[in-house]
């Protein structure tokens, strides 16, 4: 048992250190408000400085223009992205995270070729076409329908929770190609272009206001076939290929983050005055901030056991089903003693005098997505449930 | 970094485990509860098999390792309930002669925490030894100088109690420094007890969801249950982190600090050992609440090691300092 990082990983570490103190002040602020064509020029150039770095697509193979960085490394880089606090990965999300890993296993040469160095280049922006109306947790139950005819499919239906769906190239498209198979049987997955005719994009603003999700209405959509990756209607594995990246390290680096929101809400009790005294002299706060720094320090750790166990037996353990359920009600609790601290300040959502209250309520209103997204906290408990301890299995 | 048991740390869990599958199964818990916690034969095999000498050096008739393993060993002791003062006996080995080899039974008090409240002493008429960590250093004392009244009915079954009216002065063994490392290691072992009882309880209310049937169906099919049983698991494994990483970091303060990392143990496997036995009483329905499902020594025992090396009140101020002088 041994957690000290070896020389070449502290090699690695100074190496991108020095790389990020320079780049990121040069890269600026993000761009505010919903000019989402800024917003991919932004996160896009971020994504080709790191690839002309050395440092895109992380853990993505080196055949594929990745860095192939041992599981340690990969701890490293969301550490100190996190406290460099660099660009968040953003519009390229669904490119790195899901669309090109889902290609280098499944897609043919040629698909290989079209999507995957544009996409960790940054010249490539995917979003995802998975979820329904009528098909969220239960994704299998789409009803999205592509039928044959020659040599496209013509797709019709309904798309949500689409984010950037207004600057993407392509759409990872999840359709329904056999409706009399059993639901998982029936799925084939698609990397459509997003400038075909009948794709009508409409944002659906979040509780925050803010517009990068989108409703994506499909009418009579042709899609080539060579779009197709894999076989049809073995949709549903190629999915499943995907999904458990999503469950992986992928929040690292905002875990990683949280340590600082929290040194920060320190910081800011130490400056606050109740009563004629520090807010940080009240007892009752302090136990509540050290509560939650040792809870981010375990989970901290747990993320170093389940790699530690990942680099062991080579595939991610359930145990990442148990980070993503901690951690995302942490950050909620993390959100919420931060808007009591800021007492009546919270009621705006613009900085309150000297308070840094806009960042505070956007990020606290924030964190509720993050128990809803990628497997909601009680999807999460049933796979605990279910696959770790052996419990019956819901209806599928 | 290889943040994993070992090959050798997972037979020595194995061992230790099977041991006190052994020796302290239930029933044997029970005949304990009626002719006293301490048995001093059972004392003997716990430290034939290294448990006080585990950190010794071999030569000094150790085993020569480290808190890394010391916190499984402990894991395991917690999760079979051993009974004792099982910590500060391996603490103090090496340092009290006759403790590594069971001999000589040391237990303590642990005074560093905020001053006031009763003195209550766990297995005084057991002791041969009873050290006592102050801020200011660690004296000993003759546990049967002491003018201590029993307590009747305490809490935990398995650690019968005495209230010290007055304790004397005692002999100086250590210095503030030694005090504050002894309460440091002293709460990495007990964050590993308390895991272990985290382990077993999410483990016990597991296997009665699995197999207790009501409407026709077992209860660990109901998300309402099987949820609680989730959460459960979540906050074992959590506490395993924490608790490995206080190990690792004793072993090795160059990764971190080890003060800091003993108190996020302790909280967290605290918390996971409180909340789970707790769950394993709820799980149990109407048997959760009786003596004889095993539920309740859990949750009792917890509670007597959430009283030693520090309350969660104090590690949770302590981390709060920590993140101030980071901040």
């Amino acid at each position: 048992m041994d957690l000290r990082y070896s020389e070449s990983d502290e090699k690695f570490r100074a190496g991108l250190r020095a790389w990020l103190r320079d780049a990121v002040p040069a890269h600026g602020d993000p761009p505010i408000g919903a000019d989402w064509a800024e917003r991919r020029e932004y996160d896009t150039a971020w994504q080709r400085k790191l690839y002309d770095a050395g440092y895109a697509g992380i853990n993505w193979p080196r055949e594929f223009g990745g860095r192939d960085a041992s599981l340690t490394e990969q701890l490293v880089y969301y550490e100190e992205v996190a406290r460099a606090r660099a660009p968040y990965v953003g519009v390229n999300f669904v490119g790195l995270l899901h669309g090109g890993p889902t290609l280098m296993a499944e897609g043919s040469p040629e698909q290989k070729e079209r999507h995957i160095a544009p996409i960790i280049r940054g010249e490539q922006v995917w979003c995802q076409g998975f979820s329904e109306p009528g098909a969220g947790s239960d994704l299998a139950a789409l009803s999205t329908r592509a039928e044959l005819d020659g040599d496209v499919y013509v797709v019709s239906g309904h798309k949500i929770w689409t984010s950037f769906a207004q600057v993407a190239d392509y759409c990872e498209l999840l359709v329904r190609t056999d409706p009399n198979a059993p639901k998982h049987r029936g799925i084939t997955w698609l990397a459509m272009p997003m400038d075909l005719p009948g794709i009508e994009i409409r944002p659906l603003p979040t509780l925050l206001g803010s517009g990068e999700f989108s409703e994506v209405f499909l009418e009579n959509v042709r899609v080539p076939v060579e779009c197709r990756v894999g076989a049809e209607n073995d949709g549903w594995r190629i999915t499943n290929v995907t999904l458990s990246f999503e469950r992986g390290t992928a929040f690292a680096s905002d875990m990683y983050q949280l340590q600082q929101s929290l040194r920060d809400l320190t910081a800011l009790a130490g400056r606050l005055t109740r009563d004629d005294v520090k807010a940080w002299e009240d007892r009752a706060l302090r136990r509540e901030v050290g509560h939650l720094a040792a809870e981010l320090d375990a989970i901290w750790a747990m993320v170093k056991y389940t790699v530690s166990e990942a680099g062991k037996t080579g595939v991610p353990g359930a145990t990442g089903s148990c980070i993503k359920l901690y951690y995302s009600e942490l950050k909620q609790r993390l959100g919420e003693l931060s808007m009591r601290l800021i007492g009546r300040a919270a009621l705006g959502r613009d900085d309150v005098g000297d308070l840094p209250s806009g960042e505070i309520v956007h990020s606290a209103l924030q964190s509720l997505s993050l128990t809803i997204a990628a497997g909601s906290s009680q999807i999460q408990r049933n796979i605990i449930s279910e696959r770790i301890l052996g419990l019956p299995r819901e209806p599928r | 970094m290889d943040f994993q048991l070992t090959e050798d740390q997972e037979a020595l869990r194995e061992g230790v485990r099977s041991f006190c599958d052994g020796r302290f199964s239930f029933d044997a818990l029970r005949e304990l509860e009626e002719k006293g916690a301490i048995d001093r034969e059972l004392w003997g095999e716990l430290a034939e098999m290294g448990v006080f000498s585990l950190r010794l050096p071999e030569s000094e008739g150790g085993v020569g390792l480290g808190f890394a393993d010391a916190v499984l060993v402990f894991a395991e002791l917690g999760r079979r309930l051993v009974p004792g003062p099982l910590v500060w006996s391996q603490l103090l080995a090496g340092r009290i002669d006759g403790a590594a080899d069971g001999e000589v039974v040391v237990g303590g008090l642990d005074l560093c925490g905020p001053v006031g409240g009763p003195l209550v002493v766990e297995h005084l008429d057991q002791l041969d030894a009873l050290v006592v960590l102050r801020s200011d250093g660690v004296v000993r004392v003759d546990p049967r100088s002491l003018h201590a009244k029993p307590v009747a009915r305490p809490l935990d079954p398995h650690t019968p109690i005495h209230h010290v009216a007055t304790l004397p002065d005692g002999e100086p063994i250590g210095d503030a420094e030694d005090a504050a490392r002894l309460r440091r290691e002293g709460g990495a072992l007990v964050a590993g007890q308390l895991l272990g009882i985290a382990e077993m309880t999410q483990e016990l209310a597991t296997e009665y969801a699995r197999k207790r049937e009501q409407f026709g169906r077992p209860i660990g099919g109901f998300q309402a249950v099987k949820h609680i049983l989730a959460d459960a698991f979540t906050r074992q494994e959590l506490a395993r982190a924490a608790v490995y990483a206080a190990g690792a970091t004793l072993d090795d303060p160059e990764v971190g600090s080890a003060a800091r990392a003993v108190s996020t143990a302790k909280l967290v496997a605290g918390e996971a050992a409180m909340k789970n036995s707790r769950a394993c009483v709820q799980v149990h329905g109407g048997m959760g609440y009786t003596w004889e499902i095993p539920a309740h020594y859990y949750l009792k025992r917890t509670w007597v090691l959430e009283n030693v090396f520090g309350t969660v009140d104090e590690h949770a101020e302590e981390m709060a300092e920590y993140v101030a002088a980071d901040a």
